[in-house]
This record gives structure tokens, C-alpha cells and sequence, in this order.
């Protein structure tokens, strides 16, 4: 699984690439933020996006809709502080698969990943 | 409507989960107080709000107690006031005050991205007119503190013209105080 990981924090990233390790990503890319991700995208190729929400430039909200609005399918998962529900109903819109909200467990991660990724293969 | 033990308890809930959930490590706080005086950190993460709660957060550490919470956090240990150091402050002031602010019911608020100040024995300016309450916290690897200022503005006094708005909001912060 080739991973795709957007935050601006390079020890969240540092954190959530250690989660990685553990749900079996073979590849692990890393943006900056929203802009960043979008250069890197189409030679990345990633089965799987984390995404951060607040990040200078471009956040991840404008991201996932200028991402869905290329007509790109892969699942996303915002990984956040941002967890009211109103946040999270607008990013659902947007076009996200799945959330998780910072603070998080290693082990809730796994599963949020693993949950994404299997109700990803069942569409398929 | 002015800062309440609500806007208090979801700083010490927050910073319990962050501690407990990302860092390992329990910690523990003293009674909040009022805010008499800026407190003197030699690292200082920071953190605006906007929106329905206007204001900052400041969470304030020595050398020695920052160094090893962030060791916690990142899993690895940074030299103090190296980027990495500095990465690790701001977001890890950026999970509390999200959390945070996750729990002001029926208040729509923005945080700000995070700014670090790593300078011996500094302190963090703030409105005099502003309320502001300092929460003390203990940890195995040392003390420090979440300085809390804002003022609230409910909706409707949100839609006022500015400087009425100003002069509700500097009232309703010196009751507060």
C-alpha cells in the first residue's frame, strides 16, 4: 500500500508513518501541505491519502475538493484536531472516505485505516 | 458572556487526553488561576482564536521540562530550540487547543496555525483589557503552564457594529476578571 502522508507538522508525520509501518504501507510519501500533495500525486500514485485539515497554503479541505473535482478517486482519510460535527460533515462532503481526529491511538488509527481500506476493496 | 469553568475544564480535559492518548505520561493541574501577571517560559507555544471566541493561548515550558515532553511526543529527542523542537511544540500546542476548542458547544471558533518562541525567560504580551486564567500543570518530566485569554462574543453581539462590539467585550472581560 503506497501512502500519501499531508501535514504540515513534520512530527505528525513522523508519528503517523510509524502507525504506517504497522498496517502494512510498502511506500510513504510525504507533503507539506494541500499544494504540495497536489504536485505529488500523480507521480506518487497512492492507494491511500492522511490528510491534515489546518495547513498554511492550502488546507486540506480546499484540497479534497480541488482533488475530487480532477475526478480523482483515492480514498482519503482526514486525520485532525478538527472534530466538531459541522467539520466533519463538511468534509464528508467534500468528498473524504473516512476520519480521524487527533489525539489518536496507534491502534485507533490501524483500525480506521484498515476500515477504509477494506470498505474501499468491497466497492471495487 | 465572558470566559466560565466550561472554557476551563475543556483546556484540562484536552490536555489530559493529548498527555495521556500522544504522550505516555499522566499529568496533573493546579487550581487555574487569574492571570495577574504574565508567566516567563523559556519556550512558548502559541495559538489564536477567532470566530464566536476571540483570543490566544499560550503553553509555556522550561528548558529541561520542554525537552523531555517532547521527547515523549516525538518519540526521539530534540535538541532545544532546534526546527524539529520547534515542529514538535507547535503541534503538539495545536492538538490541545484543538481539542479544546472541539468542546465549546454552540460556539463556531478557528484556531490559528501555531507560532513558537524559544528565548530564555520571555513572556507572551496580551490585551490588558483581555481575561486571562493560567493553568498550572505537573508531569513526571516537569511543569508547565496553559495561559488562557480571550474574551467571548455571543452571535448577536458579533453582528454589532465594531466598536460597540469592543466596548461590550472589554466590559463583560473585566467582570470576568
Amino acid at each position: 500500500m503506497r501512502v500519501l502522508v499531508v501535514d504540515d507538522s513534520k512530527t505528525m508525520r513522523r508519528i503517523v508513518k510509524g502507525v504506517l509501518e504497522t498496517v502494512g504501507a510498502t511506500a510513504v510519501e510525504e507533503a507539506v501541505d494541500g499544494q504540495d500533495a497536489l504536485s505529488k500525486v500523480d507521480a506518487f500514485k497512492p492507494d491511500l491519502i492522511l490528510l491534515d485539515w489546518n495547513m498554511p497554503v492550502m488546507d486540506g479541505l480546499t484540497f479534497v475538493k480541488t482533488f475530487r473535482g480532477k475526478g480523482m478517486k483515492t480514498p482519503v482519510i482526514m486525520v485532525t484536531t478538527e472534530a466538531g460535527k459541522s467539520q466533519v460533515v463538511e468534509a464528508i462532503k467534500a468528498g473524504i472516505n473516512n476520519y480521524a481526529v487527533k489525539p489518536f491511538t496507534p491502534e485507533g488509527l490501524s483500525k480506521i485505516i484498515e476500515a477504509t481500506m477494506a470498505k474501499v476493496a468491497q466497492s471495487a | 458572556m465572558s470566559m466560565d469553568v466550561r472554557h476551563i475544564n475543556a483546556f484540562l480535559e484536552a490536555t489530559k487526553t493529548v498527555f495521556d492518548t500522544m504522550l505516555k505520561i499522566p499529568v496533573t493541574f493546579e487550581k487555574p488561576v487569574l492571570n495577574s501577571a504574565p508567566q516567563t517560559h523559556d519556550v512558548s507555544g502559541v495559538i489564536g482564536l477567532s470566530g464566536d471566541v476571540v483570543g490566544s493561548v499560550v503553553i509555556g515550558f522550561g528548558e529541561q521540562t520542554a525537552v523531555r515532553i517532547v521527547c515523549a511526543f516525538a518519540g526521539t529527542r530534540h535538541a532545544f530550540g532546534s526546527a524539529d523542537f520547534e515542529d514538535a511544540i507547535g503541534e503538539l500546542t495545536n492538538m490541545i487547543v484543538g481539542a479544546a476548542k472541539s468542546k465549546f458547544e454552540g460556539l463556531s471558533v478557528s484556531i490559528g496555525c501555531p507560532s513558537v518562541i524559544t528565548s530564555p525567560d520571555h513572556h507572551v504580551s496580551r490585551p490588558s483589557d483581555a481575561a486571562s486564567i493560567c493553568i498550572p500543570c505537573d508531569t513526571p518530566g516537569g511543569r508547565f503552564v496553559i495561559e488562557v485569554t480571550f474574551r467571548s462574543i455571543d452571535k448577536a453581539a458579533s453582528s454589532k457594529p465594531v466598536a460597540g462590539e469592543e466596548s461590550n467585550a472589554i466590559t463583560s472581560a473585566k467582570s470576568a476578571a
